[in-house]
């Protein structure tokens, strides 16, 4: 590889971190805006017009907080799992088509590799958890780490509807296998299956048991604080925009809009990025609406009920495919 | 040393490292944690050698289930007693030795090693031009049909004694 390939290469993946970790930043906003409207307050509105700079305010705080380290803590492992966690979710961003022929990496194993990543971030609160050596942080790290083991089975077992209908596992022919029908019609009970997954794989409200503060205190990021609670932060918001990156690409044609009037004009990313910020929402809407589950429904609805579903999902997807053609 | 030596010099060096750090560390977790930055190196070699579908597998598989569940039985036996008992028995004389009389005997025979050109329908351009994915799947699913579904019954099996050594007995 020459020398401008590599330049290049650097270039697109500092300017697609950089991008990401601004819409990170302001992810919050919109989530504190959205749900405070949902229950007829206002939000921030202090800094800026209607607190539109409260994500810098809220970032500079965190940054010049004192960093509190538990004394019992094992320090190495406490340093590290917030980084962990920041760094599974970024690099998922290295598949994700932006839209046509642009992407970081386009690797045939695109969803497997997005898949994994989100396997090891799970690391991130399971050692954070144990490494804080407190009984609410362990307890979070426990839940955490039988939870993701459960709901990443469902949600590898949900994208192979998707994979055996594009007859490919990478991302940018996914999209393009979509043209002129979206793979949520066939899908639905797919979408309907990785969707809920990817809600407890990001730890979000109905799932979010490793944090449940009203049992845990914050469970597995009670005793950090700080810039390492931010990392903590960061990670999970990225790893909503991944989910939700990974929902659009398999199931609503990615980067694809209406081709007429003036909507042909309007350029692709910003086709992807309406229909990811609508996923967003959607994770906010539900942390507004619903109530935590408890821990034995969680994982009642996991295993008993989604991965047989899946399953069929998956022999029904075949033989369709099989009959069709 | 060209580039792909360097790569795998680095490899090699970094998941023997690794391996020993996992057996001598005192703290278990700290094992698990040496253990995942080894199966991580694992993949890397996997796809040093072009086979990304594997590499992705070893990731999804063994670092992201069986670890986790390593470290989920670590974690609920908290093992704080473990970390002062001493590692090694008395016959660890016996193991090492046996260990380096295999290593002298397989660095003896790493001269007499020659490289056969690839036999068979599978060589590297016929993997290339499908994926590495594709290819599996097909020897999977029609030569080793057989093995296959073999391996997925001794499996269930596994599963189902599991489930039944855990049930409380009903009386």
């Amino acid at each position: 590889m020459s020398i401008n390939g590599i330049l290049w290469i650097l270039i697109k993946t500092i300017s697609v971190v950089a991008v990401f970790l601004i819409h990170v930043m302001f992810v919050q906003l919109f989530e504190r805006k959205a749900i405070a409207h949902m229950q007829s307050r206002m939000g921030p509105m202090r800094v800026g017009w209607h607190g539109v700079l409260q994500p810098i305010a809220d970032s500079i705080k965190l940054f010049f907080k004192e960093d509190i380290i538990p004394s019992s803590a094992d320090k190495p492992i406490f340093f590290i799992a917030p980084i962990i966690g920041v760094i599974a979710a970024v690099s998922s961003l290295a598949v994700i088509p932006l839209w046509e022929g642009f992407s970081i990496a386009n690797l045939n194993i695109g969803i497997l590799y997005v898949l994994a990543l989100s396997s090891v971030g799970a690391y991130a609160v399971i050692l954070g958890g144990w490494a804080s050596n407190s009984k609410y942080s362990f307890l979070g790290g426990l839940r955490s780490s039988a939870q993701v083991i459960s709901y990443e089975i469902s949600m590898g077992l949900s994208l192979v509807g998707v994979m055996m209908l594009a007859g490919s596992t990478n991302l940018s022919d996914i999209v393009s296998a979509q043209e002129g029908r979206w793979f949520v019609v066939p899908q639905i009970l797919g979408f309907a299956i990785f969707f809920i997954s990817a809600l407890a794989e990001t730890n979000r409200v109905p799932f979010d048991l490793p944090e449940a503060e009203t049992e845990l205190v914050s469970g597995f990021a009670t005793e950090y604080s700080g810039m390492r609670w931010a990392l903590f932060f960061m990670a999970e918001y990225a790893g909503m925009f991944v989910m939700s990156a990974l929902a659009v690409i398999c199931f609503f044609g990615g980067w694809s809009g209406p081709g007429f009037w003036i909507f042909a004009s309007v350029p692709p990313v910003i086709w992807f990025l309406i229909k990811v910020y609508a996923f967003i929402f959607l994770y906010f809407w539900i942390r507004a609406t619903l109530p935590r589950y408890r821990y034995d429904q969680l994982m009642r609805l996991g295993w008993k009920i989604f991965i047989p579903v899946a399953l069929a999902n998956i022999v029904l997807t075949g033989l369709v495919k099989i009959l069709w053609k | 040393m060209t580039l792909p030596q360097l790569f795998f010099a680095y490899f090699a060096t970094a998941m023997t490292t690794l391996s020993l750090l996992v057996v001598t560390r005192k703290n278990p977790v700290h094992s698990v944690m040496w253990m995942l930055v080894l199966f991580i190196h694992i993949a890397g070699l996997y796809l040093f050698l072009n086979a990304e579908f594997l590499a992705a597998i070893q990731i999804i598989v063994y670092a992201g289930a069986i670890l986790v569940l390593f470290l989920f039985v670590i974690m609920m036996l908290n093992l704080r007693k473990e970390e002062t008992v001493k590692k090694y028995q008395a016959q660890w004389p016996l193991g090492a030795g046996i260990g380096i009389i295999l290593a002298v005997f397989l660095v003896s025979i790493l001269g007499k090693i020659t490289v056969l050109p690839a036999l068979g329908k599978y060589s590297i351009e016929a993997i290339k031009s499908e994926g590495s994915m594709m290819t599996i799947g097909k020897v999977l699913y029609t030569e080793y049909l057989l093995p296959f579904e073999v391996a997925s019954i001794v499996l269930l099996v596994a599963i189902i004694g599991a489930v039944v050594l855990a049930k409380k007995r009903i009386e």
